[in-house]
């Protein structure tokens, strides 16, 4: 057995250590795994050490059969196991595992455009350097791409490598993806339900929630879509990021929509940006319509079909999908009732949504012409040639991010660069006009980096 | 104060939690998504039911020589909607303990609505000991301190289960779990009636069970009690 390779860099609950109990004793009698507890109760506060919940309305009580006493649970970090004040966090403090230096890892032909060049070269120096970087690339960049270049070089280096996103659909797209790109790396992709769970691979595709089984294991930490939800609601999971990487480590942001805060860091020179303005078959952004209907709320309420809906419908190109985006999923069920005899197949799909993967990946191969969506399809999921609409622009959910990556669905294929994006609301609100001014100026700063002659004024 | 199931800070509204009972702990949102079983049920096992009669599976119950005479009747809570599947997940498999206080005020309505006026004992179904040690706690019980810190009905551990009997449910078609050998051993008999308390009644097989051994015993009457159906 392995165990270097199966611990190095792990945090785990008892039961999550792939071994028998003599095992564990063998091991810890002989320092090579120490263990710690999981929860620590101080005077005035509480602390989960395996996810770094200290919020006291996250700690449960639980009368514990193993104990017969009652204690404190951890409920921040429940969906992935349980830490109780009587359980322990094993880690490995056993010899390092010594990962492959691969000579020709990257199995990938195609070439880069200048825009996606210029960005993996300063990604290749940051992974050089141990330092932050961060790339600011417009939806439909090709981000992935972008990365291929400094992940050889650090295989080739024997680096150990992730890429973490908030999402599980796109841990999914990319696993494949990359097992193409880099075909004799051991590559595990880990999201909630992932059948592979040993968490032994060299490059680990992983949702950020997966990686409170980490503890200072990559040389390199891609986070992509640092701005989504849930980091910016829920800040303990950049510190689950933070953890998992390597004393000496570079971290990598990708991100369409910064928000302020990195954007200052950035402007305070703390942080190194690269900045991607063109989309990777140098089509502009699709830029989006918006249009008002009077009493929007109310006519879905009373299941009627917005004017400017049926309109859009009659006047689109028939050939795309479409998707549309509704604010919350109890829209779901009514918008899908108004469409139904308007396509032939259609369906929806919601983050608690059991067959989401299905739908999502039916909906990829065609055999869906209309998907109706909450925000989880708002970004990482590409889907070659579609139109997009969202109903009630105006809702808050749909902040200025949410709205540029959901019009980032559109225009996705260079056989089909450009598609429709309507966004139908009841007000225009700050987000909308702050959404398309984002979206026109990302177009004109692609325009002048095309022309470099063009001399920009000020 | 925040959801127990969502972890959001509970706005106050006034003509919303003015409806509510003071040991509620969840939000609107997560409250309306939950399912409380509205007559008509089948007035055997309690789920949500055409008119008031009595449901197939229960007639087949009933056709059997076995078990026609173990259970009186089950009573039911919540229907197992995708949000209770999700509920239920995480705080049986996970372990998330303080979910089980979302039944609460809902206790409070049903139970005497269900079983006036009665002082009748409680018999949680258990769990083997392996188990026990492995989640920690039992949800049967859990729910049955609940309705005796609420209406003083005693808790009689009655029953124990048998190692490696076929708890795993989940992993055995329908006609294994009904045909599988009777997990549970009478530790104490009552000849008193008895109600069996259970998170969730999903064909029957574990309650009818239980209900057949205490039968056995000479309790004159078996009910039962579940969270779900
Ligand atoms: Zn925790
Ligand atoms: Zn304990
Ligand atoms: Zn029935």
């Amino acid at each position: 057995m392995d165990f270097p390779k199966q611990l190095t860099g792990k945090i785990l609950l008892k039961e999550e250590l792939p071994f028998e109990k003599d095992e564990i004793q063998h091991l810890l009698d002989s320092n090579d795994l120490i263990r710690t507890p999981s929860i620590t109760k101080t005077f005035f506060q509480l602390i989960c050490n395996r996810c770094g919940n200290k919020k006291h309305h996250l700690f449960g009580k639980i009368p514990c059969y193993r104990c017969q006493k009652t204690h404190f649970y951890c409920r921040n970090c429940i969906q992935t196991g349980r830490a109780m004040e009587c359980t322990m966090l094993y880690e490995w403090t056993g010899p390092q595992a010594n990962w492959p230096h691969e000579t020709n890892p990257c199995a990938w032909e195609g070439t880069l455009t200048p825009a996606q060049s210029k960005a993996a070269t300063a990604i290749q120096r940051a992974i050089q350097k141990h330092k932050e970087q961060l790339v600011w690339a417009v939806c439909g960049a090709g981000k992935t791409e972008m990365l291929f270049p400094g992940i050889t070089y650090a295989l080739q280096q024997g680096k150990r490598i992730c890429l973490a996103t908030p999402r599980s659909d796109v841990v999914r797209e990319l696993m494949p993806r990359f097992q193409t790109a880099f075909p004799h790396t051991k590559i595990e992709a880990l999201y909630a339900n992932s059948s592979q769970k040993t968490g032994e691979g060299q490059l680990i595709l992983s949702t950020t929630h997966q990686l409170i089984r980490y503890k200072h294991a990559f040389d390199v930490m891609i986070i992509d879509e640092i701005d989504a939800f849930p980091y910016h609601q829920d800040p303990s999971l950049h510190s689950l990021a933070e953890r998992a990487c390597k004393q000496i480590s570079s971290k990598i942001y990708l991100t369409a929509t910064p928000r302020e805060k990195l954007k200052k860091r950035v402007s305070k020179i703390q942080l190194a940006a690269e900045f991607v303005p063109i989309r990777f078959h140098g089509h502009p952004l699709p830029v989006p319509i918006s249009k008002l209907e009077w009493n929007l709320r109310k006519k879905i309420n009373n299941k009627k079909l917005p004017q400017t809906l049926d309109s859009f419908l009659q006047a689109r190109n028939p050939q795309r999908q479409l998707l549309i985006f509704v604010p919350t999923i109890h829209q779901l069920p009514l918008i899908k009732q108004l469409l139904i005899n308007r396509f032939e197949s259609l369906e929806t799909v919601h983050a608690e949504d059991e067959e989401r993967k299905e739908k999502v990946e039916a909906f990829r191969q065609k055999k869906y012409e209309l998907l109706i969506t909450t925000t989880i399809l708002e970004r990482g999921v590409t889907f070659p040639s579609v139109d997009v609409v969202i109903l009630d622009a105006g809702h808050h959910v749909f902040d200025e991010a949410a709205i540029v990556q959901i019009a980032g669905r559109a225009g996705r294929s260079p056989i089909d660069p450009t598609g429709d994006v309507l966004l139908i609301h009841q007000g225009l609100t700050e987000a909308i006009k702050a959404a398309i001014k984002h979206i026109q100026s990302m177009n004109n700063r692609a325009k002048n980096q095309m022309q470099p002659t063009k001399i920009k004024r000020s | 104060m925040y959801c127990l199931i969502c972890h959001q800070k509970i706005i106050y509204h006034h003509t919303w939690n003015s409806m509510l009972s003071p040991l509620s702990q969840i939000c609107e949102e997560c409250s309306i998504q939950l399912e409380p079983i509205q007559a008509p049920i089948c007035e055997r096992c309690g789920r949500p039911f055409k008119e008031p009669s009595i449901c197939n599976d229960c007639l087949n119950w009933q056709r059997d020589p076995q078990y026609e005479k173990s259970l009186a009747f089950n009573r039911a809570i919540f229907t197992y909607n995708d949000r209770m599947k999700d509920i239920v997940y995480r705080w049986k498999y996970r372990g998330d303990y303080e979910l089980v206080h979302l039944f609460k005020p809902y206790i409070s309505e049903k139970f005497p609505q269900f079983y006036p006026n009665t002082k009748i004992p409680l018999v949680p179904i258990p769990l083997t000991d392996e188990r026990m040690y492995e989640r920690g706690f039992n949800q049967a019980e859990a729910i049955a301190q609940i309705i005796r810190d609420q209406f003083h009905n005693p808790i009689v551990h009655a029953l124990s289960r048998k190692q490696n009997s076929h708890e795993k449910q989940s992993k055995k078609s329908k006609i294994q779990r009904i045909q599988a050998d009777n997990p549970f051993k009478l530790k104490i008999s009552i000849n008193k009636p008895i109600i069996i308390v259970d998170d969730i009644y999903t064909t029957g097989t574990t309650i009818h069970h239980a209900a057949k051994r205490l039968k056995e015993a000479g309790s004159p009457a078996v009910y039962s009690l579940t969270m779900i159906r």
